[in-house]
């Protein structure tokens, strides 16, 4: 892909611009954000979006971006800070290794969103694919949290190490269960909290399940809280029905693997 | 439950020169000299001693000697003392056997099986000592050709990232937690004065060590440990650990034990807590996946960064190294099945993968079809034990050559296979604060610094004797070698013809 031209980003305001991404490359589009960064602009605006990867990746700082079309993969990966709102989906990889910030998909997500993340909050209002959460880790005062309005597919949370992940399962027909299967196989850190049923063969064998308690409940609210704010939803109505809390069975799952010789 | 393992070593104490001072037994971190309160005498607990040599080099009187217990089972080619006690050991444990360092078996040591050349009457040999020699090495990707401003002679091609070692030798990825901090201390220190390379493997970067940036190696690997844009940027090149050739295919599991506070501030993972390496990195399942990844860390890096690939040697490495290529690696690092490991299960250590001699000569060879060799810097790792090896790696088709045991010898390393253990007496490969202390950084350094210093010597006599001046005129010129004991087969694949002809 060769692309265009890069056209001069429109400046809006004082610190906001609007960028139109139409047949920019991805590296195109990524050095106009990281000029736009680096000229001290706080909003970005991209518009027409389609396929470009790897959006808001070393920007840095708390910028603000608003996403219209289709971001390609690793949105926000390694990112550091930036705020980014899809207005439609994202692909593949979105939040991949993330360190810190906010991604908010106002669709669904594509496979292993939240890939290693380390802290920053993912929400999406619909579904996520295969492998979402995958190696979610969290240090110190990091937590990372991923907030799934719909469903989610095989091996969510595996090998998990912290971090929270929220499954709300708003898609999820009368009677219907998740699909999901291998749930936090290799879990050993961190908590998902899923509304709606799951059958026990679904969940990996290093995982448990609990009833909540008040400090679930209390976590379970705030981040259901963000997401109803960023979606326009009723938060009471997201927190009925039941949820479970899934959590790892062993801090050390394979500790018993191995002999010493 | 009884055990039936006999012991591997006896411990000699030699009565006339042991003055009971106790140094052993606060050498030893396996347990296995003691003070006999009754009998007021320092002894041994024999069964527990892995032949380290820690004690023996540290007594003042040299009173000790550590030998083979000789102890003989029924001679049997096929069931082996080794393979029996393997057995005993998992009848007693129900484990999958873990190991350190690399293979012990004998796979075939290509590197001994070639010979150089050397200029006789009808080329002159050039005399180092007289003469400058070029070792510098470029790492990065080449272009295909060059255009210059016509009169000026101004480069006008747009070079992608290169980054010069002044010996082409680096230091293999030993991660931070497998390894102590003064180990890592010790190799940057030596990297930084040597004009080289460390690679901090998969564990992060402590920040103390931040300074040491422009001679590092960040790797990424599937566990993602500290892995954030500080260090992707403070970096010099970046590499993507899909594989390592003691345990091609597998991931890691750094038990908790080894997870100190530091160790856990530099992972970012609570302390304590099992640092589990998934077997592939999830975000890739394909070359396209690959490429992502690379991209996605010189978009986090603005494109100022070589981005290496490891990958261990394994059957389809030449196919995989074109499929690297053209994924926009700027370096691809082999790992042979020679290469060692802080920990491996042992069946995977001593089986999977392939020497790392006919892995460069594939590679390289192939690359070369493809008209894209160009395109990549090619490192080998994996069993490079001296100045010859380096120099026939190179040879072979290799820019440079990582090493890792070689490097952790000079630190004191014995190579007695304990890493796992995390009670490494030479405390190199242990997170215990008693024994990483045994590490003094500046010694280190010094020692590591002389070995690279003698090597480069000797590579450049070897060059000079060749009739070479510079490492590149070597590189991939496989006429200077010759092959001796080997098949048609081998002789085929290494590209080089048998000695006499
Ligand atoms: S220091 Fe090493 S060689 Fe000496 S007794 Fe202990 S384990 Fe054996
Ligand atoms: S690093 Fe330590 S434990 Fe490992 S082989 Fe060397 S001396 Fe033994």
């Amino acid at each position: 892909m060769t692309g265009k031209e890069p056209t001069s980003p429109a400046v809006t305001a004082r610190d906001s611009v609007q960028i139109d991404a139409a047949g920019l490359t991805t590296q195109q589009l990524n050095d106009l954000l990281r000029r736009a960064v680096a000229d001290g602009i706080k909003k970005i605006e991209l518009r027409n979006v389609c396929g470009q990867r790897y959006i808001g990746t070393d920007l840095g700082q708390p910028v603000e971006i608003d996403i219209y079309g289709t971001p390609g993969n690793d949105l926000g990966s390694f990112m550091d800070g930036p705020r980014i709102r899809v207005h439609g989906n994202a692909q593949d990889g979105c939040g991949n290794t993330m360190n810190h910030g906010e991604i908010v998909v106002y669709g669904h997500a594509g496979d292993i969103t939240g890939l290693s993340a380390r802290d920053g909050k993912i929400f999406v209002r619909d579904y996520v694919g295969y492998r979402a959460a995958i190696h979610m880790k969290e240090y110190q005062e990091r937590k990372p949290a991923l907030v799934i309005g719909g469903t989610a597919q095989d091996f969510l949370g595996e090998y998990m190490a912290g971090g929270t992940v929220i499954v709300l399962g708003m898609e999820l027909k009368p009677g219907e269960k998740h699909r999901a299967r291998f749930i936090g196989t290799g879990m050993h850190g961190g908590a998902i909290y899923l509304r709606g049923e799951v059958e026990k063969y679904q969940l990996g064998k290093e995982v448990g399940v609990k009833e909540l308690d008040d400090n679930d409940r209390a976590a379970l609210g705030s981040l259901v809280g963000e997401f109803a704010r960023h979606f326009s939803y009723e938060a009471e109505a997201l927190l009925q029905g039941k949820f479970i809390k899934l959590v790892p069975l062993y801090l050390r799952p394979y500790g018993r693997l191995y002999a010493y010789g | 439950m009884k055990t039936y393992l006999p012991n591997r070593f006896i411990v000699e104490r030699d009565p006339a020169r042991c003055i009971q001072c106790e140094v052993c037994v606060n050498q030893c971190s396996f347990d296995v000299n003691y003070r006999d309160a009754d009998e007021d005498e320092v002894r041994s607990r024999e069964e527990n001693c892995v032949g380290c040599h820690r004690c023996v080099l540290f007594c003042p009187t040299r009173a000790l000697n550590i030998r083979r217990t000789p102890l003989d089972y029924r001679e049997n080619a096929n069931w082996r003392p080794e393979i029996i006690e393997d057995i005993i050991r998992q009848a007693e444990s129900g484990g999958i056997l873990l190991t350190g360092m690399g293979t012990d078996k004998a796979h075939p040591i290509y590197w001994d099986r070639l010979v150089l050349n050397a200029s006789q009457v009808t080329n002159p040999s050039i005399d180092p000592l007289r003469e400058p020699m070029e070792l510098r090495t470029y790492l990065g990707r080449k272009p295909d050709s060059l255009t210059v401003e016509p009169g000026s002679l101004a480069l006008k091609t747009k070079l992608a990232p290169q980054v010069a070692i002044e010996v082409p030798i680096l230091f293999s990825a030993l991660s931070y937690g497998a390894v102590s901090i003064n180990v890592h201390k010790s190799l940057a220190r030596a990297a930084t004065e040597m004009g080289t390379l460390f690679n901090t493997g998969e564990g992060g970067l402590h920040r103390k060590l931040y300074k040491y940036g422009a001679n590092t190696i960040c790797q990424v690997a599937s566990g993602r440990f500290g892995v954030h844009p500080d260090y992707l940027n403070v970096g010099r090149i970046l590499e993507i650990k899909i594989g390592q050739g003691a345990k091609p295919g597998i991931g890691g599991h750094l038990p908790g034990e080894k997870v100190s506070a530091e160790v856990a501030a530099t992972r970012m993972i609570p302390k304590g807590t099992d640092a589990l390496s998934p077997a592939p990195q999830h975000d890739i399942y394909s070359i396209e996946d690959l490429a992502q990844l690379i991209s996605a860390l010189k978009e986090a890096t603005n494109y100022t960064k070589p981005v290496s690939v490891k990958i261990a040697a394994v059957h389809n490495a030449a196919a995989i190294a074109s499929g690297i290529a053209r994924a926009g690696a700027d370096i691809i690092a082999l790992d042979g099945i020679r290469g060692a490991t802080g920990a491996a299960p042992k069946i995977i250590r001593d089986n999977v993968g392939i020497p790392i001699e006919l892995a460069i000569a594939a590679v390289d060879t192939r690359l070369r079809q493809e008209g894209i060799r160009n395109q990549v810097s090619l490192i080998a790792a994996g069993g490079i034990r001296n100045s010859g090896d380096v120099i026939k790696a190179i040879a072979l088709g290799a820019d440079a050559v990582y090493i890792g045991t070689a490097a952790l010898v000079a630190l004191g390393c014995t190579v007695c296979q304990q890493c796992h253990t995390g009670k490494c007496a030479w405390g190199i490969c242990t997170s215990d604060l008693r024994l990483t202390k045994r590490i003094n950084p500046d010694i280190g350094a010094q020692r590591l610094v002389n070995l690279l210093r003698g090597w480069s010597l000797e590579i450049k006599e070897m060059l000079g004797g060749m009739g070479v001046n510079a490492l590149e005129s070597l590189r991939g010129n496989r006429l200077h070698l010759r092959g001796v004991g080997l098949t048609d087969t081998e002789l085929e694949i290494l590209g080089v013809k048998m000695a006499g002809a």
